[in-house]
């Protein structure tokens, strides 16, 4: 078992969570490589960029048949929190069927733009190893075009115009909508605490 | 006009973890003489400033292409922004949101209004070659958000580098027609300017700089007040 590696899903920017990682005194490798994610101690799935393009990149890997059978802690952030779910609305997408449920597109209007950016705060925390030391003042930075429901697996939702799920957790699989690397004081707590799962 | 005389404010990176400390809650680095200049931004502090930054930031300043974007986004910057460009070559935001979404793309409007209504305005940070780009501001506005421009920053020159206050009736305008986060921009002055342009305008963001280079505004302070006034911030 070899320390926490970050998934390269075809987006750029890892180098932000990287950075996130190393102001915690730890370090993240970023592969693609089967046998490398097979053996990591901890796996984190970020994502920017499409669920089309992100599941294309995971399958071809071989890494779509693979996440689910992980038993260390994974750590899906934004799309790929959404990634765990059976599907997604953005680009009709089937995705890793992890978690059930199907993500969705927020619908745009002037009250409520669209994509949802912004630091907001949970509206409520269910008591989890993950989300320890924070509370519902804490704020994180949102940025997403799609969203999951809230569902059985909910640990904490956020309000954009309605609830959505802003960290799930299904035993070794977690997922944050937010980007707990952009998220200051916040955000790195939540870090720290995969860390220590 | 507005970009004349520009002081240097200090270090970037001393700046980058002063403003982290004070609790901003988005940093935009413009090279606002890159466009002008025909050049790029000198990329070398992003990653730094990536290093030391907890929280988002965008970069702006003479990004003409996918690539020059990806090297932006790839050394930890969380969006880039365009402006001139984007208005040389409109087909730049599509490539850009589809290459990287469009929760990465901001597109940048210089505005003014004219005989014409509003306009906007190419080459701003350098007075000789600031020019009006021949476009309506609230048809351009629509505009890129049909090419996928995932965030506004409407930069009202106006009322840029005066501090008498937001242009109110500007930013309404452009909010009706605005679908993405508008970032209001140009002419804060007091904190009551930050106030209205959230409550009047509906802004979704506010963005300053020279009132927190010179200490006019203290961003604690400023956040207290907005909270004061039943607008939501983070402390």
């Amino acid at each position: 078992m070899t320390g926490t590696v970050i998934i390269d899903s075809g987006g750029a920017n890892l180098a932000s969570l990287q950075f996130a990682f190393e102001r915690l005194g730890a370090t993240a490798r970023v592969s693609a490589d089967a046998h490398e994610i097979a053996a990591a101690e901890r796996v984190v799935l970020p994502g920017v960029g499409s669920a089309s393009e992100a599941m294309r990149r995971l399958r071809a890997a071989g890494l779509a048949r693979l996440l689910p059978t992980l038993t260390q802690p994974v750590l899906g952030i934004c799309l790929g929190m959404q990634l765990l779910f059976e599907h997604s609305a953005e680009g009709e997408t089937e995705c890793l069927a992890i978690l059930p449920g199907v993500v969705r597109r927020l619908e745009p209007s002037v009250a409520r733009p669209v994509p949802h950016m912004g630091w907001n705060r949970l509206t409520t925390l269910q008591s989890d190893p993950l989300l320890a030391g924070l509370d519902p003042q804490s704020y994180f930075y949102f940025v997403h075009s799609y969203a999951a429901p809230l569902g059985a697996f909910t640990l904490a939702p956020v309000e954009y115009g309605e609830r959505l799920s802003a960290v799930v957790r299904r035993g070794n699989f977690c997922g944050v909508q937010f980007h707990p690397e952009r998220s200051a004081a916040s955000g790195a707590r939540v870090l720290a605490n995969f860390l220590s799962l | 006009m507005r970009f004349r005389d520009h002081r240097v404010v200090g270090d970037i990176m001393t700046l980058a973890q002063r403003y982290r400390d004070e609790g901003a809650d988005e940093l935009v680095f413009y090279d606002i003489t890159a466009s002008p200049q025909g050049r790029s931004v000198d990329r070398s502090w992003v990653r730094r400033v990536a290093q030391v930054l907890d929280i988002p930031f965008c970069v702006a300043g003479g990004i003409r292409s996918v690539a020059d974007a990806e090297a932006v986004l790839n050394a930890g910057a969380e969006k880039v922004s365009v402006n001139s460009p984007a208005l040389a070559d409109p087909g730049l935001i599509d490539a850009l949101s589809r290459r990287f979404g469009a929760q990465c793309v901001v597109v940048g409007i210089d505005s003014e209004l004219t005989a014409e209504g509003y306009r906007a305005y190419q080459f701003t940070g350098d007075p000789t070659r600031t020019r009006e780009s021949g476009r309506d501001v609230l048809q351009w506005v629509r505009e890129v958000q049909e090419r996928g421009a995932g965030e506004i920053v409407l930069n009202c020159m106006g009322s840029d580098g005066v501090r008498s206050g937001y242009d109110i009736e500007q930013l309404r305008a452009v909010r009706a027609v605005c679908r993405v986060p508008l970032v209001a921009s140009g002419g804060a002055g007091a904190i009551e300017h930050f106030t209205a342009a959230f409550r009047e305008a509906g802004v979704d963001a506010a963005l300053a700089a020279s009132v927190f280079h010179n200490g006019i505004i203290a961003i604690a302070e400023l956040k207290r007040a907005l909270r004061t006034a039943g607008i939501e911030v983070r402390p």
